[in-house]
């Protein structure tokens, strides 16, 4: 009797070990599946991708950082940072495909900027990353703000919405970009150098930098990564409000990380994957979306946002063991 | 009379493996018990169920004859079973009586507040005891190895500790050192403590040690007197075969010149001058702290140099990286392999490809396929004990871990090896391995450095041995005329001997 009892449990533990989060997942979509009819349906499906797409996207950078050990709490603000600047750009009515290039260059490059001030702060200046992003995201929301006197930059050519709004195929295009960002990401950690480094970096940066691995270059680009994924995905943001708001990605940051730390990458660093990351990703999204099928009010469902990602750390310290 | 401390039929298993099968060990009050085995033979399993760190899957422990409850390390504590480990569990920013106090605070009377004036009377007590003294306000973080390892004994004391176990004390200390722990341990014994002793010195064995018990691949071997015991007999227990010399010399003649040292400075490093030849073994000779290790990383590009020149293979480099020094043909095995040699995170075979990324892509991006086979290829080849080379290197012992930073270096194909403290906590076996493995590179024409605290194996290994002292070269001496006193006089300053100098 009593060893059927650990059988059985040792069965769930190796269960939980294998798929871990995953089956979270899949009870989640299961559980609203059941309460509501609508929830399973392919347009919720794609409504789901596309309301995800934007954290999921910033999530991606925001793993590259973590498994180096790293953070950085300057996502949201170069979100709307990036917002603004792209709107103003476009509203200098250059014909279209000039115009476009423009706005996916300077977007592109507020975030590299951004990335490598922060990448060069915490390599050359030995400053924390905690630190350096909690300023860059105080300066960015600031001159985001200051660069538009507060104020939204509305009244933007029609075709910019297409990026954001748009389907193609009937699928919306932040979905399918979401999709091909992390395709790129999962082959390069686990099948380039560049992948390999990033993981020596986060498990030992001493132990990396004596086996030849450039662990300065690694981090610098690491954090440029993260922030041009923030400045497209603000560039995104952007195209489905049709403005650039001042105030737009607030406290992204804070789903970004979750998201990470949901899906098993490690805040020491060395250990986690994308695959973990889009699961993560996908499990905020469809609590979001599943409490709203059921009219949960908002503040219910901070609540219970709080006690999934509680639940889903302690399963991963289960797996852990 | 019942034995202190008596430990019969334990068993661990983990996921796959056996680590310990009806192990008995016991240990008598006022004695140094010496337990010894490779790495792997289950020595620190067996350390960490009596201090309560994991549980054991059967068998009893008895204290006084008496059957124990020890789960946790609260209860192992209660039963005065203290462990000074290798890597000290002492907080640096704290003082001495705090550490040795730590958790365990004297308070005021019914107050709660510590008692500063009363922690401090009885940490000096407890230091005294030891025939020490250590200023008890001072910062830990100030004070060597040896004194810390002092006030980790003096912290055990003070918790009424009768069973102290010990593992690998001696590693980090010097000579001079290493008399007073021993002094340390007899007072200890007239206390009538009993003392759990983990060496891979044998030689410290039979100075300090009153009876053995070896294990082997997780079972019981043999136990008896030290006296009853030899040199030989031990290796023949732990090892399970015969070894037939301890250093496995091949003579080689030299080749060309391989690498030149011109008036080298850096650091603490003063005009070092150093000629080695390919094929060549270097030895590295020196007291701890003499720029020994400095001089490694110095010439591996880990650290600037001032000035100075060097060649290797009559190109001169000077490389500002690690990586620049892989790519000119240089390759450094680090001391303390778990610190700076492995990503503990990561697989065998991605540990092994490592530094040589590029042998195993194609552009940017890898080939798994190629991976597999290098990494295949060297476990085969060193023989590293692991279940497959996707095991991640956390989980193996340190001689294989050993192993995996070996192969690393053997993939790169460099062209000067330096091996900082190659066998540092490492069972004989492996030991001769490794010894075998720098042997077969000289043979293949690589030059090879090698940093040892181990005198004797220095001498073993070495065809010329080099000396430092406080950061300058004090002779370099053949293998006929290296002796252990002519390069402890030269490793202490002495420059009497100025004829050997290169």
């Amino acid at each position: 009797m009593a060893e059927s009892v650990t059988r059985s449990s040792k069965t769930f533990k190796a269960l939980v070990g294998e798929f871990g989060i995953a089956i979270v997942l899949a009870a989640e979509i299961g559980l609203f599946a059941l309460l509501s009819p609508y929830f399973f349906t392919a347009e919720n499906i794609l409504n789901i991708s596309l309301q995800t797409s934007i954290i999921a996207i910033i999530a991606v950078g925001m793993t590259f950082v973590i498994l180096t050990a790293g953070i950085d709490l300057s996502v949201g603000a170069i979100v709307a940072f990036t917002g603004v600047i792209v709107t103003t750009v476009l509203k200098m009515n250059a014909p279209y495909p000039v115009a476009l290039l423009c706005v996916v260059l300077s977007g592109l490059a507020i975030g590299a900027f951004s990335g490598a001030l922060a990448g060069t702060f915490v390599t050359k200046l030995k400053i924390t990353p905690f630190i350096v992003t909690l300023a860059l995201m105080t300066i960015w929301r600031g001159a985001a703000y200051m660069f538009t006197d507060g104020r939204p930059v509305w009244g933007l050519p029609d075709a910019f919405s297409l990026l954001g709004s748009g389907r193609l195929f009937g699928v919306p295009v932040p979905t399918i970009c979401m999709v091909i960002v992390y395709v790129a990401a999962y082959v390069v950690l686990d099948r380039t150098r560049f992948g390999r480094h990033v993981y020596a970096v986060g498990g030992n940066p001493e132990a990396a930098r004596l086996s030849g691995v450039p662990t300065d270059r690694v981090v610098l680009k690491v954090y440029m990564l993260c922030g041009m994924l923030a400045s497209f995905s603000g560039i995104l943001l952007a195209s489905r409000m049709n403005s650039g708001q001042p105030n737009a990605g607030q406290m992204y940051e804070l789903d970004v990380i979750a998201a990470v730390v949901v899906g098993g990458t490690s805040l020491f660093g060395g250990r986690g994957s994308v695959v973990g990351t889009f699961i993560g990703a996908m499990l905020i999204g469809v609590l979001r979306n599943g409490l709203n099928l059921m009219n949960v009010s908002s503040y219910v469902q901070m609540i219970l946002l709080g006690v999934v990602i509680l639940s889903a750390v302690l399963l991963d310290r289960l797996r852990g063991r | 009379m019942a034995p202190l401390l008596q430990m019969s039929g334990i068993r661990k298993e983990y996921p796959g493996v056996v680590a310990l099968q009806d192990v008995g060990f016991e240990l008598r009050s006022g004695e140094v018990h010496c337990l010894l085995g490779e790495n792997g033979a289950g020595k620190s399993t067996l350390m960490k169920i009596l201090s309560g760190a994991i549980r054991r899957d059967a068998g009893r422990i008895m204290i006084d004859g008496v059957d124990a409850v020890v789960d946790t390390p609260a209860d192992a504590q209660r039963h005065g079973i203290g462990m000074i480990y290798q890597d000290f569990k002492l907080v640096p920013e704290l003082s001495v009586a705090e550490n040795i106090f730590l958790g365990n605070e004297p308070t005021q009377g019914r107050l709660p507040l510590i008692d500063y004036s009363l922690m401090h009377e009885r940490s000096r007590e407890v230091i005294a005891m030891l025939g020490e003294s250590i200023p008890t306000a001072a910062q830990v973080r100030g004070l060597s190895i040896a004194q810390r390892q002092i006030v980790e004994i003096a912290k055990a004391l003070s918790k009424k500790v009768r069973v102290l176990a010990m593992d690998e004390p001696t590693a980090p200390l010097t000579e001079h050192e290493m008399k007073n722990l021993f002094k340390v341990i007899r007072r200890l014994k007239e206390e009538g403590v009993g003392i759990i002793y983990i060496s891979h010195r044998l030689e410290e064995i039979f100075e300090i040690g009153d009876r053995i018990t070896v294990l082997r691949d997780g079972t019981f071997v043999h136990s008896c007197l030290v006296a009853e015991a030899d040199k030989r007999s031990l290796v023949r227990w732990m090892v399970g075969r015969e070894l037939e010399q301890e250093y496995p010399k091949i003579p080689l003649d030299r080749g060309g010149e391989l690498l030149r040292i011109e008036h080298l400075n850096a650091g603490m490093l003063k005009d070092i001058n150093l000629t080695l030849y390919q094929g060549e073994i270097l030895g590295l000779a020196g007291l701890v702290g003499a720029g020994r290790t400095e001089l490694a990383r110095v010439l591996f590009g880990a650290d600037p140099r001032e000035s100075g020149r060097v060649t290797l293979g009559g190109k001169e480099i000077a490389p500002r990286s690690p990586r620049e020094a892989i790519d000119a043909g240089i390759g450094l095995l680090t001391e303390d392999r778990n610190a700076y040699g492995l990503i503990m995170q990561m697989s065998v075979r991605e540990n092994i490809t490592l530094s040589n990324l590029k042998e195993v892509a194609s552009g940017p991006f890898l080939s798994r396929s190629a991976e597999s086979a290098v990494a295949e290829r060297f476990t085969s080849e060193l023989r590293i004990k692991t279940p497959g080379i996707e095991q991640q290197v956390e989980h193996l012992s340190g001689g294989n871990r050993q192993k995996v930073v070996l192969a690393r270096w053997l993939f790169t194909k460099s062209s000067l090896l330096i091996f900082d403290e190659p066998t540092a906590g490492i069972d004989v076996g492996v030991k001769f391995e490794i010894y075998q493995l720098i042997n077969r590179l000289a043979q293949e024409g690589v030059g090879v450095i090698v940093i040892s605290s181990d005198l004797p194996e220095l001498l073993g290994v070495s065809d010329r041995v080099a000396v430092m002292c406080e950061g300058r070269l004090t002779g370099i001496l053949s293998r006929q005329e290296a002796t252990q006193e002519r390069v402890m006089l030269l490793a202490s300053g002495e420059t009497a001997l100025e004829g050997f100098r290169g």
